[in-house]
């Protein structure tokens, strides 16, 4: 038969998908546990998620729980650094760490006939760590190191400074890594206070995710965590980084000098929403028109009409508090001014000038909830989108949830979302680029004088 | 269900239509979703000098539209649920799309329609676009990034001018901006055929059926004819030292060694060889390095395999205030104790409880680059045996000591190597004495 190509051809209705049923357990030692089967292959991940990340950071000790956090593999009871990360090979594990704002996670996964070793290996390290000195002060020196290093990578080094221009000194207003001055005055004692009242199991959620049973799953977690135990005395209460109130800021334009720079490292926005927001299924089809997908205004524009950029995307920095809205781009130095302008265009444009099509919007819903199974193949994926379910306290139907919600977006959502969440009076543009050769193109801009920022950022 | 994989396998089925296009189906329907993976044989080894990048930017034009459907590639599947993208190398070039299963027909017809109808569509300004995005892309890739534009001083020291390989994928800016929209039609039809080109299908969808619609949709273009293979040999008469000022805060030292092409006697055991001595903590290097001595930040190394010939290379990243001699000399040393005495039982268990987790791990996805469809393809594309995956690993667990320990000195410590130093500008003094220094761009 030959092929019509006369026009595409249709697609047939969604296939069913069962997403992943989670069971919720505790351990007696307040840990919180949540076990999926899954039907993969004999792969088996471990996430312990420890309630605090780089925002728990004491201001002053910015980059604490990253470096504690990083202290997990040098070494635990008579194993050295070396002795772990044999271990670790010997099961031929992954091991991840990822210190988000609000928490810090550790994942670890191996084929499943090591998971009660991966699970053994993951609670010493995680909750018997030995913070020897020499480890210490190794590892310390690594990170100040690598922050010398960022200084040449225009991404982390916008990112950087745009943090600080929309938190100024707010416990999220800093990468996990630090800075300098704050992690040279670090000593051993901190990372051992923030070990014992941070990384405790009552503050603890193991997810395991695997081709085994949910009991035998939670057997490998409770043999490995059950002997962990709360420090004796009573935690501290500091207000958490999500319930502290950001500083109000106004928007503006700020440039990191990089002299002779070939591109110019471009983020824009400002801070937007919390990630429980009721609007969130609105806030994430919005930013799929916008710049949240290939096809997407902002995508099109820079790249495809007018090949300012390799390419242009936006998003939200989802965390428990206020989060930041941006767009990201690296443009031809000699088109910075130009992708501003139309970068700010399309970000006040959907607010209701040009307000979301139909056909825009049945794209982004499509694409949102067509593809979403494909996020549940791997066991790490799984553990992953699980861990994100605890750490934004959303409920276990939420998988399920997901389309139907997206799916009830309407064009008016988008824009009444827009109205509220954007706000081009308070962007803050952050661009690490050639001051010679842009300043002048974007003075004309009306985004206000631009201020010089220095790499590091002053206290 | 081919769900119960408790050996590593990768399972598949295999026909080539009438035109020669190879298909390979593999059967997983643990999620609906079905990879479409289609690998043509052409890669920046088949380009000229003076016309370097053409196939990467071709791959790009691939995306803007073709005669049936005259608009971009992203909206219709984008809309149907799936993920897209493409990629060149050195020596093939990768179109993929992961859809639900209800888009399997949406993906193979836009796949078919781009192999088969491609010029009609593509116009001047297409061409113009994807050109500006392509010098953008290298500028954000390698340019404008730290140690971004050592790959391009190895290479062109590692093979003699002309050498396909002597020429980043990525091309010269300045042929970049040579580059004639009216090259694009002999470049399409001399490579862009069924007969030159290999499909997989993996996923949620029956075997019979797979066949069917790659023969439906496939099955009436003309074969073309195959084109010739690019042949070629490289090696270094003597050692070269270069170095390279960059806007970077500490050097770094680059080692690289010509080493046997991908799948050869000698391939993976330099891959092995590339982890016990710098990849992990427990590595050699590492630890010496960064863990004892603390005069390095970081070291990595790894066998670049390739279909031509492969290379060895090692990296180092010096800690503030140490120079690259100091790093060369312990490295050359710890070379030298392999190349004698071979690797340690201990460095052979980890390798071999490493390749038998990561070969399982392989298997977890169906599509994207890496997953099962694109290893399909590989192995096809590259060996001719799509079934190559078990023989692959059987590589790895094949290797020893004796084996690991001839690899290193047979290709590395006894053969000439290219040293590039790259250190901050005006800091030359941190380079390896007597290097001459190098200008790319």
């Amino acid at each position: 038969m030959a092929v019509d190509r006369s026009a595409l051809p249709a697609v047939g209705p969604d296939p069913a998908f069962a997403f992943p049923r989670i069971a919720r357990h505790q351990l007696a030692n307040g840990a919180r546990v949540c076990t999926v089967e899954h039907h993969g292959v004999p792969v088996v991940t471990f996430i312990v998620q420890i309630d605090g990340g780089y925002g728990a950071d004491p201001s002053g000790r910015e980059g604490l729980a990253a470096i504690t956090a990083d202290m997990a593999d040098e070494g635990t009871g008579d194993l050295s650094a070396i002795d772990v990360s044999d271990a670790l090979e010997r099961i031929g594990a992954e091991y991840e760490v990822e210190v988000g704002a609000d928490a810090t996670s550790f994942s670890l996964t191996t084929l499943t006939r090591f998971a009660a070793r991966g699970a053994d290996l993951a609670a010493r390290m995680i909750s018997r760590p030995s913070l020897r000195q020499a480890d210490f002060d190794r590892v310390r020196q690594l990170r100040i190191d690598r922050l010398t290093q960022l200084k040449d990578m225009p991404g982390p080094t916008a990112d950087r400074a745009f943090l600080r221009r929309l938190y100024g000194l707010h416990p999220y207003g800093h990468l996990s890594i630090g800075t300098e001055a704050a992690l040279s005055s670090l000593a051993l004692t901190d990372v051992e206070a923030f070990q014992t009242w941070r990384c405790r199991p009552s503050a603890a959620t193991v997810v395991a995710v695997g081709r085994l049973s949910h009991e035998a799953l939670l057997q490998a977690v409770a043999e490995a965590f059950g002997g962990w135990e709360d420090p004796a005395g009573c935690v501290a209460q500091e207000p958490a980084a999500a319930d502290i109130e950001p500083p109000a800021t106004r928007g503006g334009l700020a440039i990191v000098p990089r002299e002779g720079a070939a591109q110019s490292e471009l983020r824009i926005g400002h801070l937007s929403a919390r990630r429980g927001t009721p609007d969130y299924s609105a806030l994430t089809v919005m930013n799929a028109v916008l710049g949240g997908q290939f096809v997407s205004r902002l995508n099109l524009k820079l790249r495809e009409e007018k090949a300012f950029t390799y390419g242009a995307r936006s998003g939200f920095d989802w965390r428990r508090g206020l989060a930041p809205f941006a767009l990201q781009t690296s443009v031809h130095t000699g088109s910075t001014a130009e992708a501003v302008e139309e970068a700010l265009a399309e970000l006040a444009g959907i607010r209701g000038p040009k307000p979301v099509t139909d056909a825009e919007l049945a794209l982004a819903k499509a694409s949102l909830t067509r593809g979403y199974p494909r996020g549940f193949e791997t066991t790490q994926q799984v553990a992953r989108a699980v861990s994100q379910l605890v750490l934004y306290d959303l409920p276990d139907a939420y998988f399920a949830e997901f389309v139907p919600k997206i799916n009830a977006v309407t064009a008016s959502d988008v824009t009444r979302a827009a109205e509220r969440y954007l706000d081009p009076a308070k962007m803050h543009t952050v661009i690490v680029g050639d001051p010679a050769q842009i300043e002048g193109p974007l003075r004309t801009l009306d985004i206000g004088e631009p201020e010089l920022l220095p790499v590091e950022p002053r206290r | 269900m081919s769900a119960d994989v408790s050996s590593i396998e990768l399972p598949f089925a295999r026909r080539t239509l009438g035109n020669g296009l190879d298909v390979i189906v593999h059967e997983d329907r643990h999620v609906p979703i079905v990879a479409v993976n289609l690998w043509y044989r052409v890669g920046s080894k088949d380009e000229r000098p003076g016309r370097t990048g053409f196939a990467h930017l071709f791959e790009h034009l691939m995306f803007e539209g073709s005669e049936h459907h005259d608009a971009g590639y992203f909206p219709p599947l984008q809309q149907a649920g799936a993920l897209l993208n493409g990629s060149t190398s050195t020596d093939r070039t990768n179109y993929w799309e992961v859809v639900p299963t209800s888009a399997v027909d949406l993906a193979l017809w836009m796949e078919s329609d781009r192999m088969g109808y491609l010029l009609p569509a593509l116009t001047r300004e297409r061409f113009e676009t994807q050109r500006g995005v392509v010098l953008n892309e290298r500028r954000q890739s390698y340019e404008n990034r730290p140690y971004g534009l050592a790959f391009m001083a190895i290479v062109d020291a590692l093979f003699p001018p002309g050498h396909p390989y002597s020429w980043m994928t990525i091309g010269a800016a300045d042929d970049i901006r040579a580059m004639q929209f009216e090259d694009v039609q002999a470049f399409f039809r001399t490579y862009y055929q069924p007969c030159n080109a290999s499909l997989v299908l993996a996923g949620d969808i029956e075997t019979a059926r797979a066949f069917d619609l790659a023969d439906r949709y496939f099955g009436d273009f003309p074969a073309g004819e195959r084109p010739p293979a690019v042949t070629a040999t490289a090696s270094l008469d003597r050692g070269r030292a270069l170095v390279q000022e960059d806007r970077v805060e500490l050097p770094r030292l680059y080692l690289a060694w010509h080493s046997p092409a991908m799948f050869a006697p000698g391939d993976a055991d330099l891959d092995l060889a590339a982890d016990l001595l710098a990849n992990g903590k427990t590595s050699r290097l590492y630890r010496t390095l960064v863990y004892e001595r603390r005069i390095a930040l970081d070291v990595s190394a790894s066998q670049h395999s390739r279909l031509l010939s492969s290379f060895f290379l090692l990296a180092v990243t010096a800690a503030p205030g140490h120079g690259l001699a100091e790093i060369a000399a312990i490295v050359d040393e710890e070379l030298r104790r392999v190349a004698a005495d071979g690797p340690t039982d201990a460095e052979m268990e980890r390798g071999a409880a490493h390749a038998e987790a990561h070969f399982m791990y392989r298997l977890q996805t169906v599509g994207g680059f890496g997953g099962k469809s694109d290893q399909l393809n590989l192995y096809n594309v590259f060996t001719g045996d799509p079934g190559f995956f078990g023989r692959d690993l059987e590589r790895y667990r094949a290797a020893t000591r004796a084996s690991v320990r001839g690899a290193v000195a047979a290709h590395l410590t006894s053969k000439p190597r290219v040293a590039l130093s790259v250190v901050p500008r005006g800091q030359v003094a941190l380079a390896l004495p007597g290097s001459e220094p190098v200008v790319v761009s």
